[in-house]
């Protein structure tokens, strides 16, 4: 029993991991139809620059808003720079572009900062809390990656239903020519998807890092967990993302506590065939059926 | 005032337009008839911005819109109904309608307009807050020109209004039109395929042969010519 | 009039493949030093692999993120089966791994029937990653992750006792990619590889006309997978290890950029993507080490040049570099005053005017 919960709980942290980066795909692919297969290495990225910022004696929350700023920027001037000119060709184009930027990232970083995992500083103590007498595996630094991740998805929820920014955000995202023809300025929106996506992700990062090898490649088995749920979730529902998130990270939990960590990964296929061998476009894709 | 002026456009070796000149007159209705493939889509394409064009003007109450993006021709007050598919299925009926107004409308003044056309079509009121993708071809129509009307335009292009709908519902639609065209200083270009249901309610008619103008004359004029008629309208 | 048409593209291609891999046997056996022939064979495993992809992804239209993952499959059938029976012949080590991999393929191929464009990715990129942790788990059949040890190929005797095994494995390599170029080049002018087009510019189309449009994709990714099982026994002849380290997801990624890269949809493409896979690092390698930079700088610059390289080349020529190259020419064709009116317009956007 003891053993079940522990599993439980560390499936429902990792799965929220997984859900601020799914997240961050969810918004770029119902915006651009685009995979944004650097997403993990942006995280990547930023993260080390925040790992540098506390190594110079930032506070850990500073370093956490600096990050998150950065994020934003950078997401954008990816958009802007490398995504922008691929319009309207080929739909590969942008996969290869994106595969292309997680490659340049990884070498930068291991450039920079060398191959090999260290650790990196968490906010809170990460040694298991104690309820009554037995300790859980539950500390205080998981408590908080649960509540950062809430508040992104709480914002993020705000911002599409309860603002016009939103409502212009989610109608270019479904339909570009007749936003436009409505004096939406399309073209900003499509970069401030990409700044957003870029801090969701940026915050998966910051997140995980403490719990994880932290080395240029610790985003890369997230990212696919993340695609996982994003897929299972149908791609284009934050809801859909964040639920797919979850359910991955308890199957892959129970996976690893049960039959054996290596696994993992397998278990997490297993997961994605099945769903989509039931529902080809995911669980939560309303709005597409129409097509035949 | 819109004032198109030897505009012409091609995709790749195919001309799509040659030279087309005419001018449409605020509170009047100006119909752009032709057959399939004579270019009438290109026309109002090209002037909302969506088309780029090779040469000639389009001057808008004096402004060129020729080189603006999309969005900022929207912003000089032109409301482009598409043909079909003019709705955003995935929003609700009411943001549908809101977003056309995040520009120009301030937060009461975007609250009242959106009153004021489920005012003007009561049907669209229980769809409030349901996916637009319920509606029914009619009803798409309705939101359509309601979301077209909200901001006020200057330049209402429409195109294919009456595409898929039944006659007494075109009927309707075609009145309602001239109500708000007529007395106002609204500029309204209609292509249609459906000739005698656009003549009815429009002052000027354009033909278009072949991305040509063949006919520019009062709308009256045009469907007296039983030649003309028989040879470009096809009724 | 036909059949000799199509015998006549088949008499050509013959005569060409058969040009080109005398002149490999020359370039390999009196031209190449050693390490130009290790370099040539591991661009030749690519180029198999490659082209297999080339099939599915731009003449079938599906993606994959997990060709890695086949040739994997490939590549460890060739293994285990040498632990078993080391003394079979090699020919039946690579007909072997074309086999399972090939089932393997009708396996993904039924399941990616369903699926469309980025879900199919998702699953893929899934595969790649999931696979290789089944030869970790089951360690007692395959090695775990210290792999299982190949034996280098040995010359057969008539060529003579200084016959260096490592060109003997170039001559296999490249026969192998030479004969699989054939096969595919046939295939892809022939009637499947019209019906693998169709089904990639329009689905309702080609079934409207006939087409089964789900045996076509699993018979292209069947085929896909069997080039690259075939890569992936000749790969695991190359490493003479076998361990899931080398098929990371890496691999996966980097053969879709070659094919992209190098031009989609055609088989040329193939081998510059190829060539570009090998080739770049080596020489970004060489050019960091000469550079006396820290191991940590020298590690990592050739990854960054080949992200730079990615990226900048599908900026600068979207359709590849192949494409590249043929609309270079078509310029250069252009100035030369031709009699042949314009070629394929662009459809134009107007569905219903």
């Amino acid at each position: 029993m003891g053993l079940f919960v522990n599993i439980t709980l560390d499936g429902i942290t990792n799965g929220m991991v997984f859900a601020a980066l799914a997240l961050a795909l969810v918004l770029i692919f119902r915006a651009t139809k685009i995979l944004n297969f650097a997403q993990g290495a942006m995280a990547m990225m930023t993260t080390f620059i925040g790992f540098t910022l506390l190594n110079r004696g930032l506070g850990y929350w500073w370093a956490l808003v600096a990050v998150l700023a950065i994020a934003f920027v950078l997401g954008a001037l990816v958009e802007r720079v490398l995504i922008r000119p691929l319009q309207g060709k080929s739909e590969l184009n942008p996969v290869i572009v994106t595969i292309g930027l997680l490659v340049v990232l990884e070498g930068l970083a291991g450039a920079i900062y060398g191959n090999s995992s260290r650790g990196f500083p968490p906010a809170y103590s990460q040694s298991g809390l104690t309820i009554g007498h037995t300790k859980i595996a539950f500390s205080h630094f998981d408590i908080f990656i649960l509540v950062a991740v809430l508040v992104l998805m709480v914002g993020t929820l705000a911002l599409f239903r309860a603002t016009t920014l939103g409502l212009r955000m989610r109608a270019s995202a479904f339909s570009g020519e007749i936003s436009r023809l409505l004096g939406v300025r399309v073209g900003r929106l499509l970069t401030l998807g990409w700044a957003l996506a870029g801090v969701a992700g940026a915050l998966a990062g910051f997140l995980v890092a403490p719990t994880s090898s932290f080395s240029p490649y610790f985003m890369d088995l997230i990212l696919v967990y993340a695609f996982t749920a994003a897929v299972i979730g149908g791609l284009e529902s934050p809801v859909g993302a964040v639920a797919g998130a979850v359910g991955v990270g308890l199957a892959l939990s129970y996976v690893s506590g049960y039959i054996g960590s290596d696994l993992a990964p397998l278990g997490g296929f297993v997961i994605l065939i099945v769903v989509l061998m039931l529902r080809p476009q995911g669980l939560f894709s309303f709005g597409r059926q129409r097509q035949v | 005032m819109l004032e198109v002026q030897e505009l012409s456009v091609s995709y790749g070796a195919v001309h799509a337009l040659t030279a087309v000149t005419f001018a449409a007159t605020p509170g009047a209705i100006t119909a752009v008839l032709g057959a399939n493939g004579a270019g009438k889509t290109t026309l109002l394409r090209s002037i909302s911005g969506l088309v780029k064009t090779q040469s000639g003007s389009i001057r808008f109450n004096g402004q060129e819109l020729v080189g603006k993006t999309v969005e900022g021709i929207a912003r000089c007050g032109v409301a482009h109904v598409p043909e079909g598919r003019g709705i955003i299925e995935e929003l609700t009926v009411e943001e549908n309608l809101r977003l056309a107004t995040l520009w120009c409308l301030g937060r009461r003044e975007r609250e009242r307009a959106i009153e004021e056309t489920f005012a003007l079509f009561p049907r669209l009121t229980g769809f409030r807050r349901r996916h637009a993708s319920i509606l029914s071809g009619g009803e798409r129509q309705m939101l359509v020109i309601g979301r077209a009307l909200i901001s006020r335009p200057q330049l209402l292009l429409l195109d294919e209004p009456s595409l898929g709908l039944a006659p007494l519902v075109t009927a309707g639609l075609m009145a309602l039109l001239r109500d708000h065209t007529v007395g106002t200083d609204m500029t309204v270009v209609l292509v249609e395929q459906n000739a005698r249901s656009a003549l009815s309610v429009s002052q000027r008619a354009v033909v278009l042969n072949l991305g040509e103008v063949v006919v520019n004359d009062a709308a009256d004029v045009v469907a007296a010519d039983s030649n003309l008629r028989h040879h470009y309208l096809g009724f | 009039m036909r059949a000799t048409l199509r015998n006549s593209t088949l008499v050509r291609h013959g005569l060409f493949f058969l040009a080109l891999a005398v002149v490999l046997l020359v370039l390999t056996s009196f031209v190449f030093d050693p390490y130009t022939n290790y370099n040539v064979t591991e661009v030749a495993i690519y180029a198999i692999c490659t082209a297999g992809l080339t099939v599915l992804t731009g003449i079938n239209g599906q993606v994959s993120l997990g060709h890695g993952a086949l040739m994997m499959i490939g590549a460890y059938t060739t293994s285990v089966l040498l632990t078993w029976h080391p003394d079979l012949p090699l020919i039946l080590m690579l007909l072997a791994s074309i086999a399972t991999t090939g089932v393997a393929g009708a396996i993904v191929g039924l399941a990616g029937a369903r699926l469309r464009g980025p879900y199919l990715a998702g699953a893929t990129l899934a595969l790649a990653v999931a696979l290789p942790q089944v030869p970790s788990h089951f360690a007692s059949v395959f090695g775990g992750n210290q792999g299982l040890n190949v034996p280098t190929p040995s010359p057969p005797a008539f060529l003579g006792g200084d016959f260096s095994p490592e060109q003997w494995l170039a001559w296999i390599t490249l026969a192998a990619a030479v004969i699989t170029f054939f096969v595919l080049a046939n295939l892809v002018r022939g009637a499947t590889g019209r019906r693998f087009r169709m089904v990639r510019d329009n689905e309702v189309a080609a079934r409207l006309s006939g087409i089964d449009v789900a045996r076509t994709q699993v018979l292209a990714y069947i085929i896909s997978a069997a080039c690259a099982g075939l890569a992936g026994s000749l790969f695991a002849y190359w490493v003479t290890v076998t361990s899931p380290s080398g098929f990371s997801l890496n691999l996966s990624l980097s053969l879709l950029t070659a094919i992209v890269i190098g031009g989609l949809g055609s088989l040329s493409g193939a081998v510059i993507g190829s060539f570009i896979l090998v080739y770049l690092p080596v020489w970004t390698g060489g050019f960091a080490s000469s550079l006396n930079l820290s191991s940590n700088v020298a590690n990592n610059v050739p990854l960054a040049i080949y992200g730079i390289v990615l990226i900048v080349a599908i900026l600068v020529f979207p359709r590849g570099i192949a494409g590249g190259i043929a609309s270079i020419a078509r310029g250069a064709a252009r100035v030369i005053p031709s009699s042949r009116g314009p070629t394929a317009l662009p459809a134009a956007p107007e569905s219903s005017q």
